[in-house]
């Protein structure tokens, strides 16, 4: 009975969150699913029963192989395992195949993986110290911090119903970043070296140095892992670069914090480079030697399809979009536009792909390039001049994603994830991070909704939204509640307004006559409505971050 | 209240659940030409609707009784009527006279989940909420954990959720569980309304019945009978007598419409019991076919005494000391001996007895946990004709895992958090070396639990030997039913022995 509690651990309020989420997502397994399902169920078959020359030219499905070698790789293992399940659902011919032990059986797969998602966060809770205020269990930085990770909205409907693998690629990401923060990670790797009879297996130095050294070099090559399983990563790939090659290979700093040059340590750039190019050269290697680059590249990175996906995600483009039209309109209804010259596309967007711009001027992928590049500079360049430890380099990482979401060329709405997860990390240490994080969490995470739009899946994804809005905001309330309130009028007043945009899109419109004319506005006033929030926490998070490095050089100074 | 915040995302908690449950299978889905409760409930809201209200209960070439006659009482008729309205509204189809029989969509299916979660969430969950907010002597913490624990009890869920009951065991249980709050709380006028309703709406109630009698009884006892005790006592009558009336008022017109809806409410031909259900008589089945030997007014007569015999010391002992903590444990008592011992009783109704075992997770975690483990775990048959299996594993894991984490109930196993300290004391003046009482529970425990995890496994994956192709599901009722009893027994000594302790503790409340 004893071994019993230990293994269930009375107070071990992690592992009974961490079970919690994981039996919810077991009960959404009969959930509706996406396409993507099929997507992956696809995967699988051309991973199984084609050799590797084909798997980047199977077109046999229209939802061909677009992700890194290393995604592929890991859908051949585990196809190994699903045969076990259902042989018939590893044929490519199969399409659309979706038997109940190949729903189970992928569904499974996912809610497995996850395990690593929930070790990156727990190595992630080991390494916050945010701040402490009451002795309540519910009250500290930790508890908060894993709640609002583990049991995020956004991953649980993204993964577990919509059905994707963001989970353990999440959890790569967030290891990457919780080994960049421990590099003060001698304990835990003397543990390691030290057998368990407490005899030091390597000389006493090297641990040392191994130990000092170690985590960054883990860091880039988790990484590195993770930009050959899925690619969109590439967003927060500056923020990486820069940190490593500013706080890494070079090992000290002037008093003033800037940098010395005669501190660059050509040994650490080069084992640096040694590892992405190890890890790229076992990913990309194979095609090389097949010839296939090319291919493998053209899949990866197809600039065809629109500006704005099918439903705009809320970003920089839905409001130019939005604005393109409100004037298109104006100027029909003022006569400064003929009618005959606009295209015909434009009256029902949102529900074609290509969006032509009838007043404003059509965006090329180039011009988002730019833009993006734009946006994302100034934060590099914060990273560079004031490097304000891991810290600072979550803050960068954060505005490059989101930078990135703002401007990139057909961003998916998923993509918010990718900037709500590590600022997760840095909610729970400031008040002024808690605020832009509930703003861009709360808009970032409604704005998902259009994700599931079928009946029986209405009530989860509004009771789970309200679950973790209600639990980040009250939580982060009350851990900051000595400081002033974390919202002004206006931002209460724009997140309260997403209830009744949520009634009328939902409830209201579909009984309304509109909804055969216009099918289109639910969507179209959810993107720009969540796209003013997010646009709002972009540009908080990056004045915030700019005045904190001035602040910062004047102190110095 | 400061954490506020943490009660309304435990109560979203256990929405989300009831809600995911309700994606799976209901009772009798695509199975002509009978279908199931499913088919009951909706059967009923085309009868309500359409039939005048003198012929719900009589059997007419438009209400053919042996398809899913209407019988429960009827606030239970009145609820399917105004379900049916909004039916109506949505959809007319579902509800056409004889044209709907069997009707089945997935539009239906969600209409009919809502239902159920909107009577929840109108009865029951408030109800949960306001009791943990009630309790006394623990924290607000712990109250929170407590209405966590309630509303993830994955019997209630996967009965009504999952299975789904022709009659929705959320408002019963709800309005039983407003009484006990009434009742516990002084509001006694109000809490026998909620009661009177609680048993309109479902007859099997009255398994609550007795003990709420007692306490009321023993509580005007206690302000003397000749003076505030005896207005009371009136007070309380004319309450009873005028929700029954209000409830009956369309069937009080005639003779025959009363004696017709009690026929259907109690039908006494239909045998001692019916299916596999853990009781004595089910369980006893297997060495003795008492329902073959005996003449039917025998085994009606025998139930009764047992029944009886059973509960007569806790009530009694209720009506001399009536306390609200006696009257939560003689509740679970009651309930249970009727569940063991009466006459024509369900599987589900055991979660008649989950309900007051719930409302003393807080005093005694370990035994409650247990007790509503094995509840569940005797519906295994029922849920896996449901195909409800994958719900039921993980609504009872995350159920254990909240009890285990919110009452660390692994560490509250000695003799006093069990409540047997004095029970102990008084047998070890005969015994003195009767010290191992906790011990044995523990052990009694483990066995259960891997009793239980084996039984179900076998179950799932085993195919049951072709001479007895129900040897499964009889030996789950057969193991419940062992559970049961000891149940019976721990519960009535609990509250045999509470006097002494009991008056202390009260003193400090």
């Amino acid at each position: 009975m004893a071994a019993f509690t230990i293994a269930t651990g009375t107070g071990n309020w992690f592992s009974a969150l961490a079970l919690g989420v994981t039996l919810l997502k077991c009960l959404l397994i009969p959930t509706y699913h996406s396409t993507d399902f099929e997507v992956h169920r696809n995967w699988l078959a051309i991973t199984h029963s084609l050799p590797i020359s084909q798997w980047y030219y199977e077109a046999t499905s229209e939802w061909t192989l677009d992700y890194p070698p290393f995604f592929a790789w890991f859908e051949y293992i585990l196809s190994h395992v699903a045969k076990y399940f259902d042989q018939e659902m590893l044929n490519v011919h199969n399409l659309n195949y979706s038997s109940s032990r190949t729903l189970l059986f992928q569904r499974f797969s996912v809610i497995f993986m996850d395990v690593l998602f929930v070790y990156a966060v727990r190595e992630c809770c080991k390494c916050i110290d945010g701040k402490k205020v009451g002795k309540e269990l519910t009250e500290k930085p930790k508890f908060i911090l894993s709640v609002l990770l583990l049991w995020n909205f956004g991953l649980l409907i993204v993964d577990h119903i919509h059905f994707q693998y963001n989970g353990f690629l999440f959890g790569l990401m967030l290891l990457s970043i919780a080994r960049l923060f421990q590099r003060q990670g001698l304990p835990i790797l003397s543990r390691l070296v030290l057998n368990s009879w407490g005899q030091a297996i390597l000389p006493r130095r090297l641990t040392k140095v191994l130990g000092l050294q170690k985590r960054h070099m883990e860091g880039a090559f988790l990484f590195a892992v993770l930009l050959h399983f899925k690619h969109i990563y590439l967003y927060v790939a500056p923020a990486y670069g820069v940190y490593l090659l500013r706080s890494y290979c070079f090992t000290a700093n002037k008093p003033d914090g800037s940098i010395r040059w005669k501190s660059f340590s050509f040994v650490r750039v080069i084992s640096l480079g040694l590892v992405v190019f190890l890890v790229s050269a076992l990913s990309l290697g194979p095609f090389l030697a097949l010839n296939q680059l090319p291919q493998v590249f053209s899949r990866l990175f197809p600039f065809k399809r629109g500006l704005c996906h099918a439903y705009w995600a809320p970003n920089f483009w839905a409001l130019y979009n939005a604005l393109d039209k409100v004037l298109s309109v104006i100027g029909l209804k003022l006569k400064f536009l003929d009618p005959n010259n606009i295209p015909k596309a434009s009256m029902t967007s949102g529900l074609v792909q290509q969006f032509q711009h009838t007043v404003l001027p059509s965006v090329t992928p180039l011009a988002t390039l730019i833009c993006t590049l734009i946006a994302i500079l100034p934060s590099i360049f914060c990273l560079w001049f004031k490097p304000q430890g891991p810290r600072g380099f979550l803050r960068c990482l954060t505005l490059c994603a989101l930078s990135s979401f703002m401007f990139g060329w057909h961003v998916h709405e998923k993509a918010i994830l990718l900037a709500i997860l590590p600022m997760s990390l840095l909610s729970v240490g400031k008040a002024g991070d808690a605020s832009i994080f509930l703003i861009l969490t709360t808009t970032g995470h409604y704005s998902l909704f259009p994700l599931l739009f079928t009946a029986p899946e209405l009530p989860i994804k509004i009771l789970l939204m309200l679950l973790f809005t209600i639990y980040s905001i009250s939580s982060l309330k009350t851990l900051f509640r000595k400081e002033k309130p974390l919202f002004n009028w206006m931002e209460t007043f724009y997140l309260l307004g997403l209830g009744p945009l949520e009634v009328c899109c939902e409830f209201v419109f579909p009984f309304t006559s509109w909804k055969v004319k216009y099918p289109f506005i639910p969507l179209l006033l959810t993107s720009v409505y969540c796209a003013v929030g997010i646009t709002y926490a972009w540009f908080k998070l990056y004045v915030s971050v700019l005045i904190d490095s001035a602040i910062g050089k004047t102190k110095k100074q | 209240m400061e954490k506020w915040y943490l009660m309304t995302v435990v109560v979203l908690i256990g929405l989300t659940v009831r809600w995911t449950v309700s994606l799976n299978s209901y009772s009798g889905a695509g199975k002509p030409p009978m279908f199931g409760d499913y088919e009951a409930q909706r059967h009923w809201q085309e009868i309500t609707f359409n039939l005048p209200v003198k012929q719900w209960y009589f059997n007419s070439s438009d209400n053919n009784l042996p398809y899913w006659g209407l019988d429960y009482p009827p606030l239970t008729a009145y609820h399917s009527l105004l379900c049916a309205y909004v039916a109506k509204f949505i959809n007319p189809d579902w509800i056409a006279l004889h044209t709907s029989r069997g009707y089945e969509s997935q539009a239906h299916k969600l209409f009919m989940r809502t239902t159920v979660l909107i009577a929840d969430l109108l009865i029951y969950i408030p109800a949960v909420v306001l009791y943990c907010c009630c309790l006394k002597e623990i924290s607000t913490k712990k109250k929170i954990a407590n209405a966590l624990c309630i509303l993830l009890y994955p019997g209630l869920i996967l009965i009504d959720y999952g299975h789904f009951q022709n009659i929705y065991n959320s408002v019963s249980l709800g309005f039983a569980l407003w009484g006990v709050l009434g009742v516990s709380c002084d509001c006694d006028l109000l809490g026998s309304l909620a009661f009177c309703l609680a048993i309109n709406y479902k007859q099997m109630e009255l398994y609550h019945a007795l003990p709420f009698f007692c306490f009321l009884l023993g509580k005007c006892f206690k302000k003397g009978l000749k003076g505030k005790g005896f207005v009371l006592l009136v007070k309380l009558a004319c309450i009873v007598v005028a929700s029954f009336v209000l409830c009956w008022l369309p069937f009080f017109t005639e003779r025959e419409q009363t004696l017709q809806v009690l026929r259907r409410l109690f039908p006494v031909d239909r045998g001692l019991f019916e299916d596999k259900v853990a009781n004595i008589w089910c369980s006893f089945n297997v060495f003795l076919k008492i329902k073959d030997i005996l003449p039917h007014h025998i085994q009606l007569i025998m139930s009764f005494c047992f029944t009886f015999l059973s509960l007569l010391p806790a009530c009694i002992k209720l009506i001399l000391q009536p306390s609200s903590k006696g009257f939560k444990f003689t509740l679970v008592s009651c309930a249970l001996s009727f569940f063991l011992f009466s006459f024509q009783v369900h599987e589900k109704s055991i979660l008649l007895v989950s309900l007051p075992v719930c409302l003393v997770l807080s005093e005694i975690p370990f035994m409650s946990t247990w007790f509503l483990l094995v509840s569940t775990f005797s519906m295994l048959p029922l849920l896996l004709k449901d195909e409800l299996l994958m719900p039921s594993v993980v609504t009872t894991m995350a159920f254990f895992i909240a009890c285990v984490t919110s009452f660390s109930i692994f560490e509250k196993t000695s003799e006093e958090e069990l409540q047997l300290k004095s029970f102990s004391i008084s047998v070890r003046k005969y015994l003195p070396c009767f010290t191992f009482l906790s011990r044995i529970i523990q052990y009694l425990f483990l066995i259960s639990v891997i009793t239980m995890v084996l039984l179900t496994l076998m179950t799932v994956t085993l195919d049951p030997p072709q001479k007895l192709p129900d040897l499964f599901s009889v030996l789950v009722c057969f193991v419940s039913c062992l559970n049961f009893l000891f149940f019976l027994v721990y519960f009535n000594i609990i509250i045999m022995w509470d006097s002494k302790s009991g008056r202390n503790q009260k003193k400090i409340s």
